[in-house]
Parts: structure tokens; sequence; C-alpha cells
């Protein structure tokens, strides 16, 4: 059995390693096109983020290297030593080893682990390690099951969901601290456009720095299995203009609209216990458990970044949650048709 | 045993046997049980997570199914199929007649059944049966505070950490039993330098099960003493920390990688030289490796904690260990690859799995190196990326030797050769399927994707890649239907192997196949690493040159 079919499975195997370099190939090159994906590790945008993405290329080719050689070496001796079908049944001669190479191969790894591993030290020091100035603006992130509450204490003002930072130009650098704690288990900060990851753990406070060069959206999404639903607790940075963002502060400072048309839902929100987990700052709800609501329509989303904030999903969302989010800790409201009405009616209100 | 054979029925003589040939056996069957459940929970998540927002089960099924499959995994399938093939070839390989210790033997391996049969318990043990009962959700690492009742109320964590506890006091026993064995029961002549690698890789795992079971058994008693005597170990609003959570289970967490890939580094290092017709090449510096990923890989742990905010210095000192441990995995790959050099390489089925596992365990490294590097994992920690590489280890490694193992050893335990053209098909179809599954699952991981979640959103660039890694699924499970069948088929009508197919050159192919109770009539004495070699080969034996 031991001579069956070589010629085959020779082809077999020099089509393998053709696939494999292929798919190795393709596993490194994909990802590198930056427009791949919004939430790529390979196109950064804050410095943390390029630290990361600088020692993570110059990794790729080391070991890219390592890998062509090795994967080189053990091709070769795998086609050339291959027993032949002419070959008789002598054995070939017995080698024990050798300590030269035995030395070789231990020292020419350990000097480049010496390289990889002052390279990372220098990396993990200037993004762990870096100071916060002055200007810095600070949050504080607390996770929630599923979803995430900001607190600027600096500007007095409570949000959730959607982080709102300034932009940090070089010519303006203003980073943004976060310090992260946990309302209940563990989570995990993830937008990787911005940042490594850094957990969330209930009486562990952390901390972590992003300093975003240009505007827009940057996604991303717990990264720490949490429960239920870890999947859908995701993360919204929208990184302003100075100007945008501090007119976004001046507006979330405001208490919540009075509408005297949606009175109806107002009376509902306290009367239906919803009050007794939600704040709208400028009323009698005052809730800590979820998210607040004083300004529940200036954002994009609901559920944790899981749905637009449109009317009819905002309706579907306080209908019954756990439709959309099985598993959400928001209890079903008990409500007729009307009622659902009315209540959604005045969140429509809190602009 | 003193109950006459003939009087005893198969199942008792099953039930009660403290041979070690038999516990081996059935750690073997029982894993491969265990393999297939494991196996078709990979297919069911596989499933849902093909297309986004996909739903085909519900999040509290994913949980629990992901749970299952990583704690069967590690405890139900690759722990005790490892110690099966110890059992059955340690005192073989080094000339003994059983284990040091027979009773404890049998324990073990009933302890580590029991385990398992209590985890899968809590599929029945409340709610409906198909809502996945109260099966555990807590993920196979379980970090508190996830696991307190507040979070976790009922009981399905209770039979996860019964479970593991059972199958701890196992491994504990069976560990024992190889460090006591190997030390101890060895035949005339075989000094420990002249052991085959087999044994003393088994005698590192030994060690390092020793030392790691014990925090991983104290972290579940103070999680059973907060759950039902008011501890507060893991409760933070009382102070607890649980952090100390992750200290422990990880400290137990990452040796046990090692655990599980020793004892394959130990088939392929029997194996690579049989088919190459050479002897280990640097056999020496195969031992002092393995001892040093021993010892060094107990102090790798917290690189799994590279996010939990540790201190920069501390994140530095996990970096700098970690990566020592690529330096005697390197050696090992080189001696392995100067062992082919120069040989008539047979590519029968074993060696086409052990070619096939030094190719993929090249890649798990080097991607092991770029999650070592601390600021690099604070991306890819806890996203797909590390999913893909730990199965790179798992079934590109340690499930591709472990198929090799019973390519190698099937003939030995049964009398009859598994079929080589069935051994073939398995082995390309798992190829195609282990590729096609695990290359493309790294790439959404460096696109953000993180593990863990019943279903993803679209648009992240992600659909592609999962939608491949559930197609590899199919052949992975082809590959894995046509080795059972071929299993079963050569059990029965199989071509009678002899003692010694493969003309290899250790001891357990000196008695017949299978051997008899007693292993050997007369307790072998050898004179070299390969005593086989010695007796082929009178005109230029090996202990000429050792």
């Amino acid at each position: 059995m031991q001579i069956v079919g070589l010629k085959l499975w020779q082809k077999c195997g020099l089509w393998l390693f053709i696939l494999l370099f292929c798919t190795v190939t393709i596993t490194l090159a994909a990802p590198l096109r930056h427009a791949i994906s919004p939430t790529n590790i390979f196109a950064p945008d804050s410095t943390p983020a390029h630290s990361i993405y600088r020692l993570s290329i110059f990794l790729l080719e080391v070991t890219g290297a390592i890998f062509v050689i090795v994967f080189s070496l053990l091709a070769y001796a795998v086609i050339k030593f291959r027993k032949r079908k002419h070959d008789d049944d002598s054995e070939p001669p017995q080698v024990y080893g050798s300590n030269q190479m035995e030395l070789a191969w231990t020292v020419l790894p350990v000097l480049i682990v010496v390289v990889l591993f002052v390279s990372t030290a220098q990396v993990i020091h200037r993004v762990q390690d870096a100071k916060a100035p002055d200007r810095a603006v600070s949050v504080t992130a607390v996770a929630h099951q599923f979803w995430w509450e900001y607190r600027y204490s600096q500007f007095g003002l409570v949000t959730a969901n959607e982080l709102h930072v300034p932009v940090s130009d070089s010519k303006n650098p203003t980073p943004t601290y976060l310090a992260l704690l946990s309302a209940d288990v563990d989570h995990t900060f993830w937008v990787p456009r911005l940042a490594g990851k850094t957990d969330l753990i209930p009486n562990h406070p952390n901390t972590m720095w992003i300093d975003p060069q240009e505007t827009g959206l940057f996604l991303g999404q717990c990264g720490q299995y949490c429960g239920t639903q870890h999947a859908k607790m995701l993360l919204r940075v929208y990184v302003q203009s100075r100007e945008d963002f501090d007119r976004w502060v001046r507006e979330q400072q405001q208490p919540a609209n009075s509408d005297p048309s949606v009175a109806a839902g107002q009376a509902l929100f306290v009367t239906k216990a919803c009050f007794a987990c939600h704040t709208i700052r400028g009323t009698i709800a005052a809730g800590k458990v979820g998210p607040d609501l004083t300004h529940l329509m200036s954002r994009d989303t609901i559920a944790s970044g899981a749905l637009p904030n449109t009317p009819e999903n905002l309706r579907q969302w306080v209908h019954n949650p756990n439709a959309i989010k099985p598993g959400s800790l928001m209890p079903v409201p008990d409500l007729s048709d009307q009622e659902l009405g009315q209540v959604t009616a005045y969140l429509l209100t809190l602009h | 045993m003193a109950i006459p054979k003939s009087s005893r029925g198969v199942v008792s003589e099953w039930l009660f046997t403290a041979d070690h040939k038999k516990i081996g056996l059935m750690y073997i069957v029982y894993s491969l049980l265990f393999l297939v459940i494991m196996g078709i929970e990979a297919i069911l998540m596989r499933i849902q997570l093909a297309h986004p927002h996909a739903s085909f089960m519900s999040p509290q099924a994913f949980n629990r199914l992901f749970t299952l499959h990583g704690t069967t995994g590690v405890f139900f399938v690759a722990m005790p199929i490892l110690f099966g093939f110890g059992n059955y070839l340690v005192p073989l390989m080094i000339g003994a007649r059983d284990m040091a210790f027979p009773r404890l033997n049998a324990f073990s391996f009933w302890m580590t059944a029991f385990g398992g049969f209590v985890l899968y318990a809590s599929f029945f043990a409340g709610g409906s049966f198909l809502q996945g009962g109260s099966a555990p959700d807590v993920g196979w690492f379980a970090y508190a505070p996830l696991t307190s009742t507040t979070y976790s109320p009922g009981h399905s964590t209770d039979y996860w950490t019964l479970s593991i506890l059972l199958a701890g006091v196992g491994s504990v026993g069976g560990a024992v039993n190889f460090i006591a064995t190997i030390l101890c029961m060895r035949c005339p002549g075989m000094t420990l330098g002249r052991m085959p690698l087999l044994a003393w890789m088994n005698l590192v795992m030994g060690g390092l099960v020793l030392v790691t079971i014990s925090p991983l058994t104290a972290a579940q008693i103070m999680l059973m003493v907060d759950r039902y005597m008011s501890g507060h170990f893991f409760d933070t609003a009382a102070g607890g920390s649980v952090v100390m959570w992750m200290h422990f289970f990880w400290i137990f967490g990452h040796p046990e990688v090692y655990v599980l890939i020793i004892p394959c580094f130990a088939f392929v290092s029997e194996i690579v030289p049989v088919f190459s017709r050479k002897a280990m090449f640097g056999y020496p510096a195969m031992v002092a490796a393995s001892v040093g990923i021993g010892f060094v890989s107990l102090g790798v742990w917290a690189h799994h904690m590279y996010t939990v905010g540790m201190p920069s210095y501390g994140n530095a000192f996990f970096v700098l260990t970690t990566m020592i441990v690529g330096v005697p995995t390197g050696i090992k790959i080189f001696n392995w690859l100067a062992t082919m050099w120069g040989g008539k390489i047979r590519f029968a089925t074993p060696m086409l799995f052990c070619t096939g596992f030094l190719f993929q365990f090249l890649i798990a490294g080097l991607t092991g190196i770029m999650l070592a590097t601390a600021p690099f994992d604070w991306q890819l920690s806890n996203s797909y990326f590390v999913v893909a590489h730990f199965h790179y280890v798992i079934v590109g490694g340690i499930l591709f030797t472990i198929f090799a193992a019973f390519y190698y050893w099937f003939p030995k335990m049964t009398g009859r050769m598994l079929n080589e053209t069935l051994g073939k098909w398995h082995f390309w179809i798992m190829v195609i399927g282990f590729h096609l599954t695990f290359d493309f699952m790294h790439i959404p991981g460096l696109l953000g994707m993180p593990r863990r979640v019943y279903t993803y959103e679209p648009g992240r660039g992600w659909e592609t890649w999962n939608l491949l890694s559930s197609i590899g699924v199919v052949f992975q499970a082809a590959a894995v239907l046509i080795f059972v069948y071929n299993m079963i088929q050569s059990y029965f009508k199989g071509a009678p192997a002899g003692n010694d197919p493969w003309d290899a050159w250790t001891l357990e192919w000196a008695t017949t196949s299978p051997p008899p109770d007693y292993n050997f009539a007369a307790i072998p004495e050898v004179r070299s690493r390969r005593p086989l070699w010695d007796i082929k080969h009178p005109e230029d034996p090996d202990w000429k040159y050792e």
C-alpha cells in the first residue's frame, strides 16, 4: 500500500500548494482594500488604530517571509524526497541530528522574537501610556445589556448608543478619552477604524482614547460575549467638526420638548411605568436602567443601532421589543393600540 | 481480573475492565461520539451564519450551541481522544503490560464519561427540548459575572460546572497514571533518553494537566460557592473581581492548548520518521523543545486578556513569553522537516494527514504570533480571526494528526487495515473543506466581525466569507462520514494487518495485532530508541550511534 498512485497524489499535492498559496494571498490581500468594509482594521483613521496598523503590516511582512521560506522548504521536501516507483526498498541513509543546525534554528527565531518584541513594546507604550492633553474631551461610556450609555459630565449631558466626538486634526488635536464602565457583565468597546478593543468590566474601570482625523460615521460593535443579544449591541461613533460638535452639545443640553398636543402620550409614559427605566430631562421621568430618551429623535437608530429610527420602527419597538431583539431587557409594555399610538407620538416629539 | 473471561458478558467485560487497551478504546469511541455531536452543532451554527440577519434559530439556541460546541470539543472530544491513544499506546511503546494504576485508569475514564453525559443532560433538564432545554449559554470560558445567579438563573451553568469538575477529576487521574507509568514501568534498557518521543510528550502532557486542572477546578468551586453559598468571589457589587475568573480560567485555558497539541506532536514524531524511512532528526532537541514548551506555556495565559486593561508592562511581559513559545515550536517543525529531508517518503494516509498538519500548523503558528502581539490583538481579540486561528490549531493541527493516528494505529488496535482509497478521499475532501471554512474565516475577523454573534449586519463585507465558510462545512462533514464508514467497514472486512504493517520501529509493532491482554509474552529488552530497527538491521543497529 505504500506505493499507491504516487503520480496522482503528486498532482493533487501541487494543486493543494497552489490552492493554499491563493487562499492565503486572498486572505491577506482582501482586507487591504480599504473600501471593502466600514469596519476594516486596515483602514485606520485615528492614532491608536494607525499605530496598530503599522505594527500589523510589519508583522505581516515578517510572518509572510517566514511562511514563504518554511512553506517552500516543506513543499520541496515533500516533492523531492517522495518515494518513487523505481526506488528499491533499501532504506535511505540514517541521520540522527546535527547540533549546528539545531543551534541555527534556535538562534534565528530568538533574534526574530527580539525584533518583534521591541517593536511591539513601543506600540504598547505609545498607545497605552499616552497622557490626556488638557483640551481632550472626556466621555464616560457605560455598557449595559445590550446598549451603550454615554455621559459627558463636562457638558452635563447624557445620551445613548450614538457617541459624538469632535474631529482631531493636526492643527487642532482634540483627542477623546473614554472612561469605560459596565453596569452588569463584561463588554468590549470596539470601533476598528478608531482603536483596538478595551473591555468594560464591572468594578474594574478602564480607559481608552481616540483622535479621529476625519469627520463621518464610524461603526463597530460589542466585542465580548455579554448575553443573549450580544450580536445586536452595535456601536456608532459620529465624528463631527468642532462647530458641529459644539452645536450638538448645546442641543443635547436642552431639556426635552414639551408639546401639549402629545400630553396623552406623555401621561402614559408615567402611568405605564416607562419612566421607571428611562430619563426624559425636564419631566419627572428619571429612570437609570434604560437609555436616556431626552433627545431620542436626534438619533439615527434605535435598539442600540439595530433599527433605523423611523416612526414605524419606533412603534414596533415599543409594541414588542422582543420581536426585534429577542432577549432584550425592555419589558413589553401593556398598551392598547390607541395608547401605543399616543406614546409613539409623544416620543416622536423628543427632538 | 479474577473472573475467568468466558463467564463474563461482553457488556460487563467492557464496563468493569481495567485493561489499558480496552479503556483506551472506550475513550476513543466515546470521543468519536461527541465529535459527531459537536460537528452537528457546528453545522447548525454555520447554517445560521451563512447569511446576514438569518432566522434559522433563536439567539438563545445559538448561544447554547456555541457554548456546548466549545466545551464538548475541549473536554469531551480532544482530551479524551488523546488520553485514549495515550492509554492504548504508552504501555505498549515502553514495553509494559499495563498502566501503573489500572483501576485508577478505569475510574478516570468513567469520571470523564459522566462529565460529558452531565453536560448533555442539561438539554433535557428544563424548558422544551427544541428550544435547547436549559443547556448552558455562557460560552466555553464562561466569563463572570455572566455565570452568576443574576444573569444565569436556573441550573444550566451548574450542569456546565459539574461536568467540568467531573472531567477534571478524570483528567488528573489519567495524568497521574501517565506520569507514573512512564517514569516507573519502562522495560529493561529503556532509559529516559531511549524512550519513544510519544512517551516523552505524554509525560509533558501529564505534567501540564496536573498543574493546570487545579486552577480550573478551584475556579469552578468558587463559582459554586458564589452561586449556592452566597460567596462573593466574582460578585462585583460586594467587591469581588471578575478579572480573577479570567486569570484562573486562562492559566488553565492556555496550557490546555498544549495539553492537546503536545500528544499530537507525539503522533507526528512517530509517524513522520516511519514514513520517511529515517530516524527522528534531533531527538534530544525534540525532547528539550517539548519540555520547554511545557514550562513556558505556563507563563503566557494573560495573552487572552490584552483587552482587560492590564498595565502596559504587564501586556509587554505576556507578549514576550508568548513569542518565546514560538521558538521551541519552530524547533519541532524544523526537526520534522529535517527528518523528511533525504528520506524516501511513502505517502500512505497517515503521512498525508501529517503532511497536511505540517503546512497548516505552520500557518496556525504564524497567526498565533500575530495574536501574541498585544496591539494587533487589541483589534483581533474575540474576532473571527481568533476563531479561524484556533480552529487552524484544533482542526488543522490536532484533528488532522488524530486522523493520522487512526490510520496508523487502527491496524494495531483491530488487526485490520483501514481502506487506503477511502483514506485518501477522506484526506483530500477534508483538506478542501478545512481550507474553505477556516482560511476564509480569517477575513471577516480582519473586517471587524466579532465572534459569538448569532447574526450579523449586512454591508460590512462579511457575507461572502461567511457563506464560503459555511459551504466548507459540507465538505468536512462528508469527509468525516467517509472516515466513519471506513472504520466500520474496515473493522469487519479490512485487509489483515499482521504485526507490523508499516515496517515501523517501536515496540507496539513487536506484538500481535491486536495485542494480547498481557501485551508481550516476554518483556522486551531494548538497546536503542528504535528497538525494531536494531532487529531488522543487525548489520547497522542504532545503538552504535547513541
